[in-house]
């Protein structure tokens, strides 16, 4: 059994493919996608929040007074574009304010005087730019109708029976867990992209190039054939994982965080638990991909079946990416679920939960258990050693 | 030595007879010719010998071992170069040798001892630590017997050991199959060649269409079938050509 297994790992360390696409692309797609989709979404929501905003408005000359508050707020007032609907629509403008004629007429009745926003809401941009101009007209609102009821001598406060506040028990650490919520996902599929190749190359491999049946020749049980083979997949996937890791921890230290107001707890102490409660998901990995490629005659057809089984791991991510749920105890207990929420949990700096690590590590190892025993036994059946029955 | 009777191997649920019915005998010190047009059931037969297939009736024993109830026990004793030599291509023709020495749990120093040995008698030692990625033919079965070998077994099996082979490289294999007879090993081999078993062969099993259709010398079989060469006698003792022009 490790006669194959130092066999299986000298074989394939022998390949540069292997070793480029294993143990240097795969691992390192990940945390740069990662840190450049995160770096880009910072600036750009930083840029939004400090740029001075330019607003374009119809009918300026009808509300002075409102202006000139814009203005002292800082607001760069633009000439308006000759059709502002048409001006939104094409995304030349992110939005117009349009101050009616009847403004001033309104107005001096003491009535709420009308001004439109126009805005294109499904540009996904735009909330941002809607909040600030609403803030701006907000305040300058609640700052007349202040002055109107204290020229009357009415208390303003009556007009405000509720005053909510928000408190924000959110610590920077674990705002900066919301955007990683991606981050499981990246780590979680290192293990099976490291495990891929090699899972192919023990098993389909060996069947293509016909020395599966003088290997089985050999006097070892079958089970430990594959034991060998299970264990080099495994190895592989955690060389991976590591390397993976050790990446992220790096990659994190080039974001902007303290522009964007989070810290993000990715160090090496995260790591090494991350490391721990994705290392039994390598064995599921190695061994789901290693049943599967068992059943593939040759390289290719065994590629063409993983390539979707890869997908498997997204489930989870994009589950909580969708619907982001506080973790329960029962999500420990389901492997790749338990990975994420896990993982989750570690980056927004929640102390560690033990109990949830160890529901975490068995179940998924039980997991990864039952499917290496699946493993074990394919090569009991003749159908899978000869290439021609 | 092996023994094998009223062997039977069906596939497909009993629809593809593939071993009717297969007995013989073979010794030590002796070598033994399975030989057949194309699909009479030899490689199934030597399958089922080293026990990656399970026949559906009938028994066999190798040295006194049923391969059937002690699979692992019988491997130890068999070196087997089968049809499909599959090397890997990326370790060089002594790490492949070494790898079944290991799976054989012989130690690194016995290991190398051998390897050097082989590689005289095989003449390998041009090659012996190169990669087998573009190694010919012949390079190709000298290295799979080899590693058949590397656990010096009292019984060989070959498949069809001297297919895609020059007439050089079939010499020196010959020359090495005589070697081990001499040294008292039982030695099997299956071929759809005739001079190969009427130059080497003290054995004949003539098999055809998953039955043995005559057994014994070579003179033996030319006696029994009244014909002067050998090559009229097969035809004869198959009752049919099938195969033998090919």
């Amino acid at each position: 059994m490790i006669a194959v297994f130092l066999k299986e790992v000298l074989d394939n360390f022998r390949d540069r493919r292997v070793i480029i696409n294993t143990l240097i692309l795969s691992p390192l797609l990940g945390p740069v996608i990662f840190a450049i989709v995160i770096s880009f979404m910072a600036s750009q929501e930083t840029e939004r929040m400090q740029a001075p905003l330019e607003l374009p408005v119809v009918g300026a000359e009808h509300a002075p007074n409102l202006i000139g508050f814009l203005e002292r707020q800082g607001v760069i007032i633009e000439q308006p574009p000759a059709d502002p609907e048409q001006a939104v629509l094409s995304e030349e403008e992110e939005a117009v304010l349009r101050i009616p004629e009847d403004f001033a007429e309104y107005w001096n009745a003491g009535r709420p005087a009308p001004v439109e926003i126009i805005v294109d809401r499904s540009l996904r941009y735009t909330g941002t730019t809607i909040a600030r101009v609403n803030s701006y007209l907000n305040s300058y609102s609640a700052q007349i109708g202040l002055l109107r009821l204290q020229l009357r001598g009415v208390d303003p406060g009556i007009t405000r029976p509720i005053s909510s506040q928000v408190v924000d028990l959110s610590t920077p650490t674990s705002r900066g867990g919301l955007i990683l919520a991606m981050l499981p996902y990246f780590i979680l599929i290192t293990v099976f992209m490291g495990s891929m190749h090699m899972a192919i190359d023990t098993t389909a491999g060996e069947r293509e190039r016909k020395s599966l049946e003088p290997l089985l020749i050999n006097p070892l049980p079958r089970w430990q054939v594959m034991a060998g083979k299970l264990a080099a997949t495994t190895a592989f996937a955690l060389a991976t994982l590591a390397v993976g890791l050790v990446a992220f921890v790096y990659a994190m230290g080039f974001l902007p965080t303290a522009d964007m107001n989070i810290q993000l707890s990715l160090d090496f102490r995260v790591a090494a638990w991350a490391f721990l409660i994705v290392a039994p998901a390598a064995l599921v990995a190695a061994a789901l991909l290693t049943i599967l490629a068992a059943f593939a005659k040759s390289f290719r057809e065994a590629q063409s079946y993983i390539g979707l089984v890869i997908l498997v791991p997204m489930v989870p991510s994009f589950w909580l990416l969708v619907d982001p749920a506080r973790t329960e105890t029962w999500m420990t207990w389901v492997p790749l679920l338990n990975q994420n929420v896990l993982i989750l949990e570690l980056v927004r700096g929640e102390p560690v939960n033990l109990a949830w690590i160890a529901a975490c590590l068995i179940s998924t190892g039980a997991l990864a258990l039952v499917l290496a025993l699946i493993a074990g036994n394919l090569y009991s059946r003749s159908r899978l050693i000869f290439n021609s029955d | 030595m092996i023994e094998a009777k009223q062997l039977r191997k069906t596939f497909n649920k009993g629809k593809v007879v593939a071993v009717d019915e297969v007995s013989f005998t073979a010794h030590d010190g002796q070598i033994t010719g399975l030989l057949g047009p194309n699909g009479a059931g030899k490689t199934t037969t030597l399958r089922m010998l080293y026990s990656l297939l399970q026949p559906d009736s009938g028994n066999m024993q190798i040295d006194g071992i049923d391969p059937q109830a002690e699979p692992i026990e019988v491997k130890r004793k068999l070196g087997v170069v089968p049809d499909s030599r599959g090397l890997y291509d990326r370790l060089t023709a002594r790490e492949n040798i070494r790898y079944y020495g290991y799976l054989h749990g012989i130690s690194k120093a016995e290991i190398d001892r051998r390897i050097d040995r082989f590689a005289q008698v095989l003449d390998m030692e041009k090659f012996i630590e190169r990669k087998t990625e573009g190694f010919s033919q012949g390079q190709r079965v000298k290295v799979a017997i080899a590693r058949a070998l590397i656990h010096e077994p009292k019984t060989v099996l070959l498949d069809e050991p001297s297919n895609g082979l020059d007439v050089m490289t079939t010499r020196a294999l010959r020359g090495f199959l005589r070697q081990l007879k001499a040294e008292g090993h039982c030695v099997v081999l299956s071929t759809h060649i005739m001079q190969e078993v009427a130059a080497l062969c003290d054995r004949i099993v003539i098999v055809a269409a998953g039955r043995v259709a005559a057994e014994g010398t070579a003179e033996q079989l030319l006696a029994r079938s009244g014909e002067e060469n050998l090559e009229d006698a097969f035809v004869k003792l198959i009752g049919s050509d099938e195969g033998l022009l090919a």
